[in-house]
């Protein structure tokens, strides 16, 4: 019983681990630009499947640098798959988000936008790359080590401590660096940030940055840990994710970063020990539990809205 | 006179549907399109108050809509029809000719009830936290159904089909088309009614300032009461009309993507749009089953002037691109929707004196 | 108001439906060429094309004294129920075909055949093992073995082979057709070990990835073999986390594993386990081996079950349509007609076995079930066939 209990752990810390790298990436662009990007589940997909090409490339299924060992390919991919969804990230931002936040639109449809680039992510890939599931190539030998009787593999320890230096680095630069200082700003007040002499788009650039290239990271461990990569991988775990992270207190990347790992733990418990139906019932009761107790999520602080 | 030109053209398109139903002149596929750009209608219509009226983000439509849909459904098959899950008939079929729109209402009824699950922490929470309690709410009510085993859990419930029959042999009409039309009518007519009565001006007013509202003496709790649950009802009507179209529900088909088509037409009608709701909502049908057909024609087309290689097909995939991609575009170019927070008579003063809109 | 113009107009663009060639006879393929599983949907539609180039090829298709083209029409389902039904009406009553084969799966199919039951129109379940399928619905065609029958051949196996005294299954609980495998996979494996003999009864939902929390109850059970009733896409995900979590005992699995790209997914980690299915394409011979001859030769790979079955379903459709006798264009009525012949049909030699329906009760075909091996080099190798 008890050796089971802390295997759940274990495996709730992987999963929540994903949770919490996605919600990172929402709570970045939301604290700065108050914008629900929708689209960043999807973000994480392509990431998923950058890091899938990256492999085959670099592993030589295509022909080139043949005979690359596995971890020295992951060591390439990681900066390589967080650059170019950056790139991505940056992108949409360029094309679809600054235009109409430029013209001073409702919020509200700039995160229909969010979400249609999200669609468009989605079954673009779907169109392109066709239905058929792709297979991510093993980079490092599962090795299964066996303490107390419960089970660790490698790659779980390594998912696990990517997502704990992800969020250290994360909350370093926001709190640390000066441009992590002009986000704040941003967030604090964005007509005041210009006239203070800070480039406002550059800062958010920067933010999208971030977020997306720490999807990218996400999507390249998911696909290590879950080798089928298909490309609605990312629409239920994005939503999930920014469930997470507004639980967690929207804007805050601790609060992301905790609620991420208390989605995942829910899920895993509710599962060992329910029938797994019962999944999404009692977590999001839970969810709504804990909003109905503190509307601004565990980390968030209230702002008093003033007459 | 002029003010009966509405109800008489309805009236006209009823009779002509209901022919068209009757003879076979439309088939039915072309009747379920037709069927589902109503419930289209409703839901829009009905998601437009909260998220267009009101200014509020409810991701959860589908959610209600599942309530409807189910609770119908049950009764339905229940009073109505023998079947695997109730046994024997309660009353019988030749009584569903009668009792199917309290069926309907009833669906409806209990849909609003479950909109109390969002209306209540509206009360204090707004935003992006009311936004993501409506995701929860719509998750939770996916996720009862799925664990009541007894109606089919995950697999979906059946047999509205056999009422659907039972009504026509009752009186050989075409009932389901009936029930959609004269749904899709009422809650236009509704929400209607319902936005230019005093709680649709308190709506607007929580939309523009919450605090101001409530200084000038606007019960913002009660009327956001009222809002949710006369959505939330709408959205489960829409649904009891959806699950006896189609004759089978499954709660794998009210997610978040389905929320998300709803929020779409709305946000493409204009927030705030009564009739923009209603028109975005039929080009948005019309566009997914045009794009059907059109894709096959550019597949072919394509390959005949071999512009792509013999292997690839252009396939209906491409409708998922094509769709949101003019969303994009629109929102680029005119992002305030179709019609912005116009009606139609704003844009086409002429038609005023056709209809009185302003009351 | 301008929406009552439009659907007036709507109206009227309605009417003008479609005009219906004369010399052709029309299938309809009701199959997943998107959604979970694309592979089963590919399947289907080369096994189809395949078919239609054949008799096209060779005139046409000779019903009566006239010679029909044969035209099929693909339709999407998206691997989803509603899909499936709307796709099932579109073809029916748009698209006006004579029968329709598929859907493929049992999610799709139960609430498919529902409807073209409901709409007097044959349909040929090619891969759908689930009982609800055919289940009082006259209209309605199987072309494989039950779920009824599956089950216990599994348990059996597992049984026999492994010695296992403990079983563990692993399903979807939202699909039907692993829910219902796994329940008389249960039931015949307790009647054999005794009650309680399947220690792990394990659930998830469809599009889950991580099945963590459940494998580690499995492993932790105590059973000596696992049972997994699940599509080649979730497979892979299952073995891989499952040996993760120290769970070193055979898997077996279900006739849904042979379609698709199980062993592109898998690769090392499926290799030496065992699954039930129809057919066995290594070491097939006569009328089978020509069929994977001709299939490996234009699509450049092995046919799975699911394009062996829709070849045989929708041979056994047209060689039922050509004993029917003349067509009268009617569709109604030719529709009718075809369904008394399918239901009337003899004996019809498949590249799967032999088929024919008994005279009274559902429309399920008597078949055998092949166990296979995953062989070292990745391929089904045939191990043992158990017929009822």
């Amino acid at each position: 019983m008890l050796q089971s209990f802390l295997q759940n752990i274990l495996n709730a810390l992987q999963w929540g681990s994903f949770y919490s790298l996605i919600a990172l990436g929402y709570c970045l662009v939301y604290g700065v630009l108050l914008l629900i990007n929708f689209a960043h589940g999807d973000i994480f997909m392509v990431g998923a499947y950058i890091a899938f090409y990256c492999c085959m490339f670099l592993l030589g299924k295509f022909g080139v640098f043949a005979g690359l060992p596995g971890w020295m390919v992951l060591a390439v991919a990681v900066p390589l798959t967080m650059v170019l969804t950056a790139v991505v990230g940056v992108t949409l931002e360029r094309i679809a988000y600054r235009p109409l936040r430029r013209k001073g639109v409702n919020r509200l449809y700039v995160v229909i936008t969010a979400l249609m680039c999200g669609l468009i992510l989605e079954n673009g890939n779907l169109a392109l790359l066709g239905a058929s599931r792709k297979s991510f190539p093993t980079l490092v030998p599962i090795k299964v080590f066996e303490i107390f009787g419960v089970t660790v593999t490698n790659i779980k320890l390594m998912v696990i401590g990517v997502a704990i230096l992800s969020f250290l680095l994360l909350h370093f630069i926001v709190t640390r660096t000066k441009i992590g200082m002009a986000m704040r700003a941003i967030s604090y007040d964005r007509f005041a940030v210009p006239l203070m002499g800070i480039p406002a788009d550059t800062v958010i650039v920067f933010t999208f940055v971030l977020g997306s290239g720490f999807a990218g990271l996400a999507g390249l461990f998911f696909a290590m840990t879950y080798p089928v990569i298909d490309p609605y991988m990312g629409a239920l775990i994005g939503w999930k994710a920014f469930i997470a992270a507004v639980v967690g207190g929207i804007g805050s990347i601790a609060g992301a970063f905790a609620g991420g790992f208390l989605l995942g733990f829910v899920e895993i418990m509710v599962v060992a020990f329910f029938p797994s139906t019962y999944r999404d019932l009692i977590a999001f009761s839970i969810l709504l539990l804990i909003l109905s107790i503190r509307p601004t999520g565990l980390f968030g602080v209230a702002r008093r809205t003033k007459i | 006179m002029q003010r009966l030109t509405v109800p008489a053209l309805l009236a006209c398109l009823f009779a002509v549907l209901l022919w068209a139903a009757g003879t076979g002149a439309l088939n039915v596929y072309w009747q379920s399109v037709l069927m589902f750009m109503g419930v289209n209608i409703i839901l829009a219509t009905s998601l437009n108050i909260i998220n267009g009226n009101m200014g509020e983000f409810s991701c959860g439509h589908a959610g209600f809509m599942a309530v409807g849909a189910y609770v119908s459904s049950l009764l339905s098959v229940a009073l109505f029809t023998k079947s695997q899950v109730f046994g024997e008939p309660l009353i019988g079929p030749s009584a569903a000719v009668w009792l199917f729109p309290l069926v309907l209402i009833a669906g409806a009824l209990a849909a609003s009830l479950v909109g109390l699950l969002v209306a209540i922490p509206s009360f204090k929470t707004r935003g992006d936290y009311l936004a993501i309690i409506t995701i929860a709410a719509a998750y939770i009510v996916k996720s009862t159904i799925e664990n009541i085993g007894a109606i089919g859990g995950a697999r979906g419930f059946m047999g509205m089909s056999a009422v659907m029959s039972a009504m026509n042999e009752t009186i050989n009409l075409p009932w389901i088309m009936i029930w959609v039309f004269v749904g899709t009518v009422f809650s236009v007519w509704l929400i209607r009614r319902f936005i230019y009565s005093t709680f649709g001006k308190g709506v607007d007013a929580i939309c523009q300032d919450e605090i101001a509202a409530e200084i000038m003496s606007v019960n913002t709790d009660r009327v956001k009461l009222v809002a949710f649950m006369v959505s939330c009802g709408l959205a489960g009507l829409a649904g009891g009309l959806f699950a006896h179209i189609l004759g089978y529900v499954n709660p794998g088909t009210f997610t978040i993507l389905k929320s998300t088509e709803i929020m779409v037409m709305v946000y493409l009608g204009g927030m705030g749009s009564l009739s923009g709701s209603v028109l975005a909502a039929i080009l948005m049908t019309l566009l997914i089953e045009y794009l059907r057909d059109a894709f096959g024609f550019l597949n072919t087309f394509l390959h005949y002037i071999s512009v792509i290689p013999d292997s690839y097909e252009v396939t209906q995939v491409w409708k998922w691109v094509v769709i949101p991609l003019l969303l994009v575009l629109l929102m680029q170019f005119r992002p305030e929707g179709i019609m912005g927070r116009r009606e139609l008579a704003d844009v086409f003063p002429g038609l005023r004196k056709f209809y009185k809109f302003k009351g | 108001m301008k929406r009552s113009w439009l659907i007036a107009l709507f109206c009227v663009l309605g009417l003008a439906s479609p005009v219906r060639a004369a010399d052709t006879v029309k299938l309809g393929f009701n199959i997943p060429l998107t959604g979970d599983i694309p592979d089963v949907g590919e399947s289907s539609k080369n096994a189809a094309e395949m078919l239609k180039k054949k008799i096209n090829d060779a005139g046409g298709l000779k019903v009566g004294d006239k010679t029909y083209k044969v035209e099929f029409i693909y339709e999407d389902n998206e691997s989803k129920a509603e899909s499936a039904l709307s796709a099932t009406r579109k073809l029916i009553t748009q698209d006006g075909v004579i029968g329709m084969v598929g859907p493929q799966s049992s999610k799709q199919a139960v609430p498919a055949a529902e409807a073209a039951n409901e709409l007097k129109t044959p349909m040929m379940a090619p891969w759908s093992t689930n009982p609800n399928t055919t289940k009082a619905r006259p209209y309605v065609f199987r072309g494989c073995f039950l779920d009824t029958f599956q089950g216990p051949t599994a348990a059996k196996f597992a049984t026999e082979e492994f010695k296992a005294k403990k079983a563990a299954v692993l399903y979807d609980i939202a699909s039907d057709y692993p829910k219902g495998l796994a329940e008389d996979f249960k039931a015949a494996f307790e009647k054999i070990n005794g009650p309680g003999s399947v220690v792990a009864f394990e659930t998830f939902t469809t599009k889950d990835v991580d099945f963590s929390a459940q494998l580690t109850n499995i492993a932790k059970s105590g059973a000596e073999v696992l049972f997994v009733p699940q599509y080649y896409n979730e497979v892979p995900l299952i073995v891989q986390q499952a040996k993760s979590l120290g769970f070193n005992k055979p898997v077996l699995g279900s006739d849904s594993w042979g379609s698709g790209d199980l062993m592109g997914l898998c690769g090392d980690n499926c290799k030496g386990f065992f699954f039930v299915t129809h057919y066995a394409a290594a070491g097939a011979q006569g009328k089978t081996k020509e069929f994977i001859d001709e299939y490996t030769k234009l699509y450049k790979k092995t046919p799975d079950d699911v394009a062996a079955l829709t070849w045989d379903g929708a041979n056994l459709m047209l060689a039922a349509l050509q004993s029917a006798g003349p067509l009268s264009g009617d569709l109604a009525k030719d529709r009718e007609a075809l369904m008394k012949a399918m239901a009337g049909i003899k004996k019809f030699e498949g590249i799967t076995g032999n088929m024919s329906y008994p005279a009274t009760g559902d429309h399920d075909p008597i078949k055998c079930a092949v166990v296979v091996k995953i062989d070292d080099a990745g391929k089904f190798a045939f191990y043992k066939s158990v017929c009822p």
